[in-house]
């Protein structure tokens, strides 16, 4: 929840490029003018009802469940959203959002080609024009992410500047707007970047923790005890303990990507080795070395392999709301496979990151004790990737 | 008063920019001392960053040969101490604003005042945000010069209002880089700016040619140029000062000429 505009604590604002400030006020404008508003609040339901499929399912793993011995575990199903992730129920947001103030182009950064895809979907439904920039590397490793944009319409453009992934994804598709404004929308996806992103990122995924309250009060008749969810930005986290924030006793834990392990410099988790610094146009927990250069990151994850994360969640873990712990490549990959064999579920290797530690926690826990975990996405696009972590060449 | 006025002392100022530690520091500092010879009147020192948001191709990758070079924010105040016992015109840094807030802003201003920096560009930081930074810019003594761009509009009357040393007006819509023209209107923004501060603005983004930068400062106070030099240090090697000796004598005849 904001402190004051557009601010969480001591994180958020607006650091950008004074040629994208008016662009970002009239976005909040229009923002403000629009989430409330009868006409558009129905658009969206629909939207999100009838095209990607929500409300998601809250499933009770029983099998894994009795496998642990411990807490009941629930798993928000978010991979069975249409384009297979929580990063449609941004788009679909912000792409009616961008309609709605007249714009008829959206860029968008991604990393793995998730957001990618959700983007080029909603830009093809709402018969938009989409330029999705994606590092050169990422581009490369998710090959059939590249083909799925170019087949929705959207063009694909690879970023050959820094590291060539994420962040340098960002980075430009920031350059883009400063380039052309008037007709553009910049999706961004995830809870980051300059004011009001990451508040409008945040409404639109906070859809998740909305069903998870009524769908637990009907099934269990009481509140969580934990909400665990894997934080990259961190939007499908945010997204998954927002309406949870003001029930103090349900435990609100973030899951991030240790890569090769915290101590080492292969790594992507922001709260273990970050310290506050302004990029991307927020101020926030960032890898960096002293001098406040951006470290390159690490993670078997495109998709949380980010040097920062949300603003928000900085201020979570500032005041000890949210907990945020760190989880390896290997820890992340025994989960992947144990979802899979336990309960038929492939999970996104991001979501697999919060499923590890749900693991390692829920058998701690007493029987009596329930705890939700998200599944943000579906893991088809990571089969090839675990295949090669685990030494078995598979070609897609 | 400023010293950065005194650049605008001279007719109509030429700003050349350079990336520090491209491709090292002995050829920054020696790049500096020519352009200031040649007639520079103000030189702004990049302090380089690994992500670069506002800057085109060609500063960003000068950005990546300094940092891989192994320049660091302690190394640049160390050649500005250097080209202090040389030199004596105003020096701004260009940078972003986690080089300074990770250096400690306090601490960063303080080294400015120290070494001879007479005050600080930061492209990622618009006026909602500036205070943080102008506090301790102001308590050393450093101006905090602002931007306005394109789509600044109303927001123009504001930021010169607040405005310190010098204001870079933004030529155009996008990221540094060479540009073959630049459309924007900026006679009716340097009209908003006229009227509302007396401090001296300079046009940048896009400028290569004397003809340009002529047609820039006929509108403003000066021309500003910064991926056009970057191209000539790493086209030319060791001759790099030589050259840009001369770019920066014909850019200067060019903007003086417009008084």
């Amino acid at each position: 929840m904001e402190t004051k505009k557009g601010r969480f604590g001591i994180h958020g604002g607006q650091y950008i490029p004074e040629t994208l400030m008016n662009a970002v006020i009239e976005l909040e404008e229009a923002y403000n003018k629009w989430k409330d508003d009868p006409e558009f609040k129905w658009e969206l339901s629909v939207l999100f009802n009838e095209y990607a499929g929500r409300p998601s399912r809250l499933y009770y793993a029983e099998k894994m469940t009795r496998d642990l011995g411990g807490a009941k575990i629930y798993l928000k199903r978010e991979d069975l959203n249409h384009t297979g992730a929580h990063k449609i129920n941004n788009v679909l947001g912000q792409a009616l959002l961008a309609k709605k103030m007249g714009k008829t182009r959206l860029i968008a950064e991604t990393g793995a080609g998730q957001h990618g895809v959700a983007t080029a979907t909603a830009a093809a439904l709402m018969g938009m024009e989409c330029v999705v920039f994606m590092g050169e590397e990422d581009t490369k490793r998710q090959a059939l992410n590249v083909y799925r944009m170019r087949l929705l319409g959207a063009e694909v453009i690879p970023v050959t500047s820094g590291t060539a992934t994420l962040k340098d994804a960002v980075s430009e598709t920031m350059r883009e707007w400063t380039r052309r404004i008037s007709d553009t929308h910049y999706c961004l996806g995830s809870v980051m970047g300059p004011h009001p992103f990451p508040t409008i990122v945040r409404d639109f995924q906070a859809v998740i923790s909305a069903e998870i309250k009524e769908q637990i009060l009907e099934k269990e008749g009481r509140l969580p005890d934990a909400v665990l969810a894997c934080v990259g930005g961190g939007s499908n986290a945010i997204g998954s303990f927002y309406h949870f924030i003001e029930d103090r006793d349900v435990r609100l834990i973030g899951c991030e990507a240790a890569g090769r392990g915290v101590d080492t410099y292969e790594t992507a988790a922001t709260i273990a080795t970050g310290r506050e610094g302004i990029f991307h146009g927020m101020k926030s927990y960032f890898c960096q070395d002293e001098y406040g250069q951006i470290a390159p990151v690490y993670s078997i994850s495109a998709g949380l392999d980010y040097p920062g994360i949300g603003p928000e969640h900085a201020w979570l873990h500032d005041t000890g709301r949210a907990e945020y712990v760190p989880v390896t490549d290997e820890e992340a990959v025994q989960a992947f496979e144990y979802l899979a064999k336990t309960e038929g579920i492939i999970p996104a290797i991001e979501s697999a990151h919060a499923v590890s530690y749900a693991m390692k926690l829920a058998r701690e826990m007493d029987r009596d004790r329930v705890i939700v975990i998200t599944i943000s996405g579906r893991g088809d696009k990571d089969c090839a990737a675990i295949a090669r972590y685990r030494g078995e060449d598979i070609h897609e | 008063m400023s010293k950065i006025r005194e650049a605008f002392a001279n007719g109509k100022a030429f700003i050349p920019f350079i990336t520090c530690g491209d491709p090292d520091l002995a050829m920054t500092k020696a790049c500096v001392l020519k352009m200031a010879e040649a007639g520079a009147d103000l030189i702004e020192l990049g302090i380089p960053f690994s992500d670069p948001v506002a800057e085109g191709p060609v500063i960003q990758d000068a950005n990546e040969r300094a940092l891989r070079g192994g320049v660091t924010t302690d190394r640049i105040f160390d050649l500005v101490r250097e080209l202090r016992t040389e030199i004596s015109i105003p020096l701004v840094f260009m940078t972003y604003a986690n080089v300074v807030f990770s250096y400690g802003t306090e601490r960063f201003m303080n080294t400015c005042k120290e070494v001879g920096i007479d005050g600080v560009i930061l492209p990622d930081l618009p006026y909602e945000e500036k205070e943080e930074f102008q506090q301790p810019a102001r308590a050393a003594g450093v101006d905090l010069i602002s931007l306005i761009a394109p789509t600044s509009e109303h927001r123009i009357a504001m930021i010169a209002k607040e405005a310190e040393g010098f204001l870079y007006i933004v030529s155009s819509l996008g990221v540094t880089g060479t540009r073959s023209e630049i459309t924007t209107d900026l006679s009716s923004i340097v009209a908003v700016v006229r009227a509302n501060t007396d401090i001296p603005c300079a046009v940048g983004f896009g400028i290569s040619t004397p003809e340009q930068a002529a047609k820039m400062a006929a509108v403003s106070d000066g021309a500003i140029v910064g991926s056009a030099i970057i191209r000539l240090i790493e086209e030319n090697g060791s001759y790099a000062p030589e050259r840009l000796y001369k770019y920066v004598k014909t850019m200067k005849e060019a903007v003086a000429a417009c008084n």
